[in-house]
């Protein structure tokens, strides 16, 4: 039965290299195999990112010398309780939170549908063109995006062009087209967490719920929405907190209006008071620690 | 004669998918309390009858009665027919109480009332203790008990079962056998039920449909199906079968057409003899120990392989090895005469013209 016996092709011979020697050790080392894999990864998170919060945590406790304008590194209280009691950053900080608010509200509305869409009803084709096209718009810069709704926005835009002949005008500049923008801007964030809850929610659930005699409304209450609430919050986690930190579209739609990070960007910038400005960026920092606190419980840090 | 209505009756059922035809006019009445399975390879349509029936996929023609009442064009939420899913499809972010209790609940059944009947149906499948846990906390076995608490709860007409068993491992699967067919006898309702395994068709169903692409290949109680195929694809798909083409039926049977011999009505070297036993020598080609049965595989001098099952009993005194000449012996009555086949380019022929 020689004719059967399948033919042997020799492995070439193993070489004893000194990248073989490497792997070996890598392979019975457990800890040097993790040392290589996050030396790097942790020097960035560390040092990169953790000082510099740190320090900006520490500069908020120092103040500047009104002479001299040079920092004092002794510490104080006052840039907290100033940024506390002053009725302006109380004002700006609720206006803030507003803004972030009705941005993060006005994207899940509309992320949502586009979501299911996305994920529940296109065909496989449709769904590829729908995620490039929701990720499209990232790639351009922000700056022009913004200066394109600046543009859209205008007294002479397209807007005011489009809803004249109904008796409609453009909002203009000011915290309503701030909205807009920041909406127009975050989408794409808020979209594809929710796409992606959605694509995990299997078919046969939404057929079991009709099966068993759900509609339409109580299939979406009591099946889909508990399912993708963490995947939604996890898109709200998003667009509050790029709202929360946003100063340049506030800049060029807002009109007169500003918003935390104009006041952090003016006292770094023209008061050179970059203790007052450490301590008025520790307000969204406490509030978007809130937030996640509030929503940690949800499991929707789960899904970022 | 309202009681005479069949629970289903399908009448010239069509889906096509595209350019696939995966349901061909299907004709079909089950009977009310019938434990009725649709039985047939993966794409052969079975499961897109079922899914035609729940009101998932709507039929591109034909019709669905239930009881009589036209259903074709109703949504599955106002069908009185009730599914238990291959995957089970219990919500994972709900207990099991409130799994079972959900039919209850979208038609707006108190808590209280929906919890009690909820809890009956969880008894009635041995679950009663398990009522506040999460699906993903039960075993595969538990799961499907829940699925088939949840889709009983709502009193369906009839109940939908696709391949339900599928997920489990053997033994729980021939447990849940027995189960399955006392539940059907103390609920007293029709279930419609698919899967590709012909021994768990056979053993459980009244009557078993056998599906081929999109059509019903046959239409028979178990025995019928198992001792009278009527076709090469029946014969081979339900059970095990040793086909004789026209030329080896010819020199075995000295007769022309196609048949098939069940392995266990052929035995290895018994010996006998009379007018209508066929005896046919070859050569033994692999002797299997099945435990309660030995299978031997033998080339036939006529030009074909055939598969013996003989008992493991005191009574099997031979050891045949492989590369023996034995003589297989079988009666006349075992032989099963089946319909030439009608070859796909015929078919495609008489669709065109």
């Amino acid at each position: 039965m020689t004719t059967n016996a399948p033919t042997r092709h020799p492995l070439p011979a193993r070489r004893a290299d000194f990248g073989r020697k490497g792997s070996a050790f890598l392979a019975t080392h457990p800890r040097a195999r993790l040392a290589l894999l996050l030396t790097a990864p942790l020097f960035w998170l560390v040092v990169v990112y953790i000082v510099a919060l740190v320090l900006l945590l520490i500069t908020a406790f120092w103040s500047v010398d009104s002479f001299t304008g040079q920092v004092r590194t002794e510490w104080t209280l006052d840039n907290i309780i100033k940024v506390l009691t002053g009725s302006l950053y109380q004002t700006v900080t609720l206006r803030t939170i507003g803004v972030a608010l009705a941005v993060t509200i006005i994207d899940v509305l509309l992320a949502l549908p586009i979501a299911f869409y996305m994920a529940k009803v296109a065909t496989p084709r449709m769904q590829r063109i729908l995620v490039i096209m929701v990720l499209t718009p990232l790639w351009a810069s922000y700056l022009v995006k913004a200066y394109a709704w600046r543009s859209v926005l205008s007294q002479d835009g397209i807007l005011e062009w489009l809803v004249s002949p109904f008796g409609g005008h453009t909002p203009g500049y000011g915290l309503p087209a701030t909205i807009i923008t920041l909406s127009y801007l975050w989408l794409p964030y808020v979209i594809l967490p929710i796409y992606a809850g959605l694509e995990r929610v299997p078919d046969s659930l939404l057929e079991a719920s009709a099966d068993l005699g759900g509609r339409t409304w109580p299939t979406i209450r009591h099946v889909v929405f508990p399912l993708v609430l963490p995947a939604i919050i996890a898109g709200t986690i998003f667009s509050f907190s790029l709202s929360l930190g946003d100063y340049i579209t506030v800049n060029i739609v807002g009109g007169a209006s500003q918003m935390l990070g104009n006041l952090v960007y003016t006292n770094v910038g023209a008061a050179n008071n970059l203790p007052l400005a450490s301590a008025i960026a520790l307000i969204p920092i406490v509030i978007i620690f809130g937030y996640l606190f509030l929503v940690r419980r949800t499991g929707a840090l789960d899904n970022l | 004669m309202t009681d005479q209505q069949p629970a289903i009756r399908l009448t010239g059922l069509t889906k096509e998918f595209g350019a696939v035809t995966a349901v061909d006019h299907v004709d079909l009445e089950i009977a009310a309390g019938e434990f009725f399975s649709m039985l047939g390879p993966s794409g052969s349509g079975k499961t897109t009858v079922l899914r035609l029936i729940a009101g998932f996929e709507q039929p591109t023609s034909g019709t669905i009665e239930l009881f009589g009442e036209d259903v074709t064009k109703r949504a599955p939420f106002d069908r009185d027919v009730n599914t238990v899913f291959q995957d089970y499809a219990l919500f994972p972010h709900m207990s099991v109480l409130e799994n079972v209790a959900y039919g209850l609940r979208v038609r707006g059944i108190g808590r209280k009332e929906r919890n009690e009947r909820a809890r009956r149906a969880l008894a009635s499948v041995r679950l009663e203790q398990m009522g506040d846990r999460k699906p993903s906390q039960l075993s595969g076995g538990q799961r499907q008990r829940v699925a088939l608490a949840r889709a009983t709860v709502v009193q369906p007409k009839v109940l939908l079962l696709d391949e339900p068993l599928g997920a489990l491992d053997l033994k729980l699967r021939e447990q849940m056998q027995v189960e399955l067919k006392e539940i059907q006898r103390d609920l007293g309702i029709t279930f419609i039920f698919v899967t590709h395994d012909q021994e768990e068709a056979l053993t459980l169903s009244d009557r078993i449909a056998v599906f081929n692409n999109g059509r019903i290949e046959q239409l028979g109680t178990p025995a019928e199906l198992y001792e009278r195929p009527a076709s090469r694809f029946v014969a081979d798909f339900v059970g095990t079968s040793n086909l004789f083409d026209d030329s080896v039926s010819q020199q075995l049977l000295g007769r022309a057409g196609l048949h098939s011999v069940r392995p266990e009505k052929m035995t290895v070297g018994s010996g006998e003899t009379g007018d209508d036993v066929h005896n046919a020598p070859g050569t033994v080609v692999e002797t299997i120990y099945l435990g309660s049965g030995i299978r031997i595989v033998v080339d036939l001098d006529a030009g074909t392989r055939v598969s013996v099952l003989e008992q493991n009993d005191r009574h099997r005194v031979h050891d045949d090895e492989r590369g023996d000449r034995v003589v297989v012996t079988w009666h006349d009555a075992d032989v099963i005469a089946l319909a030439t086949p009608v070859s796909v380019t015929d078919a495609a022929a008489a669709a065109s013209t």
